[in-house]
Formats: structure tokens, sequence, C-alpha cells
């Protein structure tokens, strides 16, 4: 199996093939052996270049993370031979932009209405959670195309909150 | 985990049958512990959102006092009064934070014939107001940072600063919490100053009183935690180094401290006695100073409950502070002189939030998703929170505390780090990168610290630490990529399989 795997931001290629005692790994031209235990679906237990390492999985606020011992390294796994794969790719900053929630938490209030012009780094959204508040931010110019969150409402992590281009 | 003076105590008193605990969290099961080991029936309370918070599953009893706001249900002191009624419990014990500072609800649970497991009303009033407390520790020779002891107008502000010394600190007599509170560091800024906190204070606590003290700049925060019985005795159970705080909130605390010697112990802890006994106080009590860098130290106010930071009072001791003070309450005398006391070892505490140390430290609560506790020699951990448990949003992010004890300060900062290693929570931050980034730090374990030491370190570092496991990281994210893969194929069918990759792919498009 080929994967383009992009970690903190970096993206790279990943070979896997089954070998003997495990797994035959190619990444950036260089080759690996790795001995690999599955403990449960989101733990795993690596053994490579005659080190042991914890290797944990988890998905927050829809980003997905990987946990080698006590680092974290945000993650993202594509199949170079799909079409969302390569439209991963894409340049960040063309086109609409969604604001996330940051933490669950409810709305206490909403800053700006569809349709208003915004600068970058304006207020857009107030949520608040375990007695303390914060303010979203729009990361770029533009204009609030969509405004989704309502004030007293409920949001989780990574819910859309304005759509902004 | 090893302890110096073991104290099995066989109460003459009567002890409670059934207790009742107006509290949620780690707290709450702190005492439901201290209870079940004393043969006591532990009875819980929660709100609409803590049904399945594990204070509720390891009571015998638990009532639902009403909504998530606290303001409903943990504050308010009638339907708690009611549970304890229905329940039958013949005493209460508050915990930290919400009822527990609160004199009117000890005077509440006194006229309904329940025992309050604190003080008296009238003991947590004479330490509430600031000026009231100042003037009686000054009575009772208890050192107090060198200021007025009464509300001042604008005019004696002047001669007062200029008679200690610039800078100074506007503080509210009512006050708390860094309200009404200036800093002032030259006398053209003091009217203004003088003004602003004083409307500040007015607004907060509804009176506007403001004295002034001598500002100590980038203190140590120490504190001795007392126990008194309701015959008189009072004892001192050593000190608390609480000096590693972020905006004024402790994060991690230590005894012993590594600036006190026995000497200073020894003249802190009568210092401290002496508060206790001037505010005619009774049960478990801290009394907070500052320390300056010449190692003089003044009193700063006294905290009528148990503290968050109990645990390193009882590594270092071997006793059960909670188990004490339901023995206290239930009528026991101490069970043992000053004297008596000997303190061995070192233990230090980590406060576990539930925050977003990469965002700000951002609140973080939602589903506990995977948790792995550090367990081995010197190590305890005192929670609320277990795998699979949602964090609610309501409440404070404390989700636990991670005691570590050693024979001495170095062993525990190793055993620390250790124990930093092996600890994991998943599907939700918190603020563990910190601590493993504070014991790595050569100032903290030099113990070189103020309550400035953490502001400094993070903007001088930050957290992020040089990471060198980047492979290992790309390798196992395909692995786990291979095995959803193979699994979706043996559980699912080819259908179910597509419409399951593009709903995740919309779902992706929605956030990117």
């Amino acid at each position: 199996m080929i994967y383009d795997i992009q970690v903190d931001g970096r993206l790279h290629r990943v070979k896997l093939d089954r070998s003997e005692n495990g797994y035959q790994c190619e990444l950036d031209g260089q080759t690996f052996e790795i001995d690999a235990a599955f403990i449960g679906r989101d733990f795993l237990s690596v053994r490579m270049g005659g080190k042991s390492y914890r290797v944990r999985r988890e998905q927050l606020a829809g980003a997905n993370f990987v946990w080698v011992g006590t680092e974290r390294f945000a993650v993202d796994v594509s199949d170079p031979r799909s079409l969302r794969g390569k439209r991963s790719l894409r340049g960040p900053s063309d086109g609409p932009i969604s604001l996330v929630a940051p933490m669950p938490g409810k709305i206490v209030r909403v800053l700006v209405s569809e349709n208003t012009s915004i600068e970058a780094g304006q207020g857009i959204v107030v949520v608040e959670a375990m007695k303390m508040q914060n303010e979203v931010k729009s990361p770029k110019s533009g204009r609030v195309r969509k405004m989704a969150a309502k004030e007293g409402a409920s949001v989780n992590a990574g819910d859309v909150l304005a759509t902004v281009e | 985990m090893e302890g110096v003076l073991f104290v099995r105590v066989n109460g003459t008193a009567k002890m409670f049958k059934k207790v009742l605990i107006a509290n949620r969290g780690e707290i709450a099961v702190r005492v439901i512990r201290a209870c079940r080991d004393l043969g006591i029936s532990p009875v819980a309370v929660y709100s609409e959102v803590d049904r399945t918070a594990l204070h509720v599953l390891m009571a015998d009893q638990a009532y639902c006092i009403g909504p998530a706001a606290a303001t409903e249900s943990y504050l308010n002191m009638e339907k708690v009064l009611d549970a304890a009624r229905k329940s039958g419990a013949e005493a209460i014990h508050p915990g930290y934070g919400f009822l527990s500072e609160n004199a009117q609800f000890a005077g509440a649970c006194a006229d309904a014939g329940i025992k309050f497991i604190g003080p008296s009303a009238a003991a947590m009033q004479k330490m509430g107001f600031k000026t009231t407390a100042r003037e009686q520790m000054q009575r009772a020779a208890v050192p107090i940072v060198p200021g007025t002891l009464r509300g001042i107008t604008p005019e004696q502000a002047a001669s007062e600063a200029a008679r200690i010394g610039y800078p100074v600190m506007l503080k509210a007599a009512a006050g708390g919490g860094g309200k009404g509170m200036r800093l002032v560091e030259r006398e053209q800024d003091l009217q203004s100053a003088l003004a602003t906190a004083s409307s500040e204070a007015k607004r907060a606590f509804g009176n506007g009183e403001v004295y002034l003290e001598k500002a100590i700049i980038n203190p140590r925060h120490i504190e001795i935690q007392v126990l008194a019985d309701e015959h008189g005795n009072v004892v001192s159970l050593g000190e608390r180094d609480c000096s590693i705080q972020r905006r004024h909130q402790k994060v991690v605390e230590e005894s012993p401290s590594p600036v006190v010697n026995d000497d200073m112990r020894r003249r802190m802890g009568e210092a401290a006695v002496r508060v206790a006994k001037a505010a005619e106080y009774t049960n478990a009590g801290t009394i907070e100073f500052l320390v300056d860098e010449q190692r003089n130290f003044y009193f700063l106010e006294m905290n009528t409950r148990l503290q968050v930071e109990h645990p390193v009072t009882e590594a270092v001791t071997g006793l059960d502070l909670v188990q004490l003070q339901l023995q206290i309450a239930a009528g026991d005398r101490l069970p043992f002189r000053q004297e008596d006391i000997a303190l061995g070892g070192h233990a230090i505490e980590c406060r576990i939030y539930a925050e977003d140390t990469e965002n700000n430290f951002l609140p973080s609560p939602g589903k506990i998703s995977n948790l792995t506790v550090p367990e081995g020699p010197g190590i305890r951990h005192d929670s609320g929170m277990y795998q699979g448990w949602t964090v609610p949003l309501d409440y404070d992010p404390l989700l636990a505390k991670l005691i570590v004890f050693g024979g001495d300060r170095k062993q525990s900062i190793d055993r620390l780090r250790r124990a930093l290693d092996e600890y994991y929570v998943g599907g939700i931050k918190t603020n563990l990168p910190l601590f493993r980034r504070i014991v790595q730090d050569k100032n903290f374990v030099a113990g070189d610290v103020d309550t400035g030491y953490l502001g400094r370190m993070l903007a001088e570092h930050g957290l992020r630490s040089s990471t060198d496991n980047h492979q290992v990281a790309m390798l196992a994210a395909a692995l786990f990529q291979l095995q959803t893969e193979q699994s979706h194929k043996e559980v699912v069918g080819p259908g179910d399989y597509g419409k399951g990759r593009w709903k995740r792919a919309s779902r992706t498009e929605a956030l990117s």
C-alpha cells in the first residue's frame, strides 16, 4: 500500500509491504523493517531499529493525531490514487474557508452578521466553556458568506461557526 | 505510599454513620474514600450533567440537585440541605470551592442540625474581610505585609505610600480574585489607581474600601496547613510551596519548600497556630504567606477549608487529613501533639487540567477516549475521570491530581518525570505537556522559582520540545490507516465502505 502522509505540515510518501516479521516500509528513499502489534483500534506497539515505541491514534476536533510516547503529531493520511488525496494538496488560502469552534462550548455572542465585510484577525463569534470565553477570529479578510452560529447554542469542537470568502 | 508518622486513630467520639458530600470531581471522590475507610456511608449530590460522574458511581446514595449551572445545583444551599435531610446524613463535607467557604451555608447547616465539616460560620467571617483579618493578625503578632490596617482616603494614601516606599499594592478590603487590586510603581499614578481600584471593588463586592500595602515583587507563595480540634488544640503540619502558578492559579505544589529550613518552618508554624487561635478556628485550614527574597514571611490570607493540594502534606506527614477532618467534626480530640509531628521525604503535586497548552490554555472538555494513568513506587493519583466519561463544559477544568513522593526532592522529581511519561489522556487536551516541560527546566530542578517563574519560563521557552520521532509517527499513521481499511473490508460490504469514505471525505472538506 502507498500513502501520502502529511505530518505537522510536511508531506511524505510511505510504502508499506508485509514482510516475514512485520512490515517493510519505504519512507523518503529509506527502507525500514518494523514489527507492529495492535493492542486496540487506537493503540499500537512498534519495534523499529532496536527500539520500542508506544503509539496511539487520537481524533480530536475533526483532526487526526498520532502520539509517539508523549510527543504528538498532527497527521493527515491520503491514498494518492483517490480524488480526495489529490484535492487535499490544494493550497489552503484560496476559496471560502470555514471558521470552526476551537473547543466544545456555548455560543455567547455573535459579533458580525452575514454579508458583513471583515478584516483579518477580526473577532467573529465568542464561545464559552469552563468559565472561560474565547473569541474566534477570521484568519483572512473578506466577507461573511454564512453565519451558522446562533447565540445560546451548544457547539462541539470542529463545528462550523461561519464561512468567510 | 510511604509515610513517616502513621496514625491510626481510634476515636472516642461517636462517628457519623452517613455523610453527604456537597461537591463533585476528584475532591468528592477523595472524601468518599475517607468515608469508606471510616465505615461511613457516603452520599453524593449531582447536577443533571453529572449523572455519570465518578463520585455518583462511587457513593452509596446519590441525589440530583438541579441543572448544570452551579448556581442552580452545587451552590444551591436549600437543595443541598434538602438532599441531606432526605438521605438522613448527619454531616456535610463541602470539599473545596462551591459552598466550602460560605459562612451563611455553615450557619444554615447548624440551624438544620446537620454538622458542617469545617470551621464555624463565625470563624469564617473573621477571616473573610481582609482589613479585619490584618488587624487581628497584627494583634496576634503575626507578620503582615507593611501597610495600612484600614481603608484609606486619597490623602492618607499619598502619605502612607511615601512612608513605606514604592512600589505599593492597592487591595480591596472585601476582595479576592484580583478584583480591586492595583500595582502602583510611581507617585503620579497613585490617585487614579486608587479611584479605579475603589470603583472596581464597589462593583464587584458592594464595598469600595481599599487598603494599601508594600508590593512584594515576585514573592514565593508558601502556606502552612493547620488542624484544630473543638477542644482548643491546634497543630501545624509543615509547609507547601505553591509558587508555580499560571495567572494566579496554582499548578504545581510541593512539600517541603526548597527554601524553608527547620527554624523558618518552626516560626511559620507558630505564626499559623496563632492565626488559627485568634480566629477561634476549628477543623482543617491553611494560612497563606508571601515570602520575599530575604525569606521574610508575611500573612496573606487564611483558607477556611481543605485545600486542593492537601495530598502533599499527607505524603510527608503520613496523615489522612480528610479522615482527621471527619474525626474532629465528630468531636474527637487531635490524636497527637505538635511534638509528635515528624516530616519526612518530599512530595510534589501536579494539577491535571482539561486545557489546550498549544492554544493559549483554552478549556478542552469532551469525551475521554483513552486513559493510561501512571503507577508504581511513590505515585498517588486522585482523580474524578475515567475512560469513556465525557468531561462537562460547565465546571472547573481540574480533572485529577498526580502526586509523587520520594525520599528527597531529587527522587521526587525523577519519579515525576517517569510518571508523566506513563500518563496518557486521549480524546481531550490536557496540560500534561506543561508539566513535562517544567520537570526539564533547570530553574525548577534547582528549586529556584517564584510566583512569576512560570510566566517567564513560558514566554522564554514555550512548550514545543524537539522531536526525533517523526519517522515513527509517519509509519504508524500508515499502519493505522491500513488496519482501518482492512477492518472495514472485513465487517462491511463494499457499498457501505464507499459511502463511509464519501461521508468522511465530505466532512473533512467542510473542515479544511
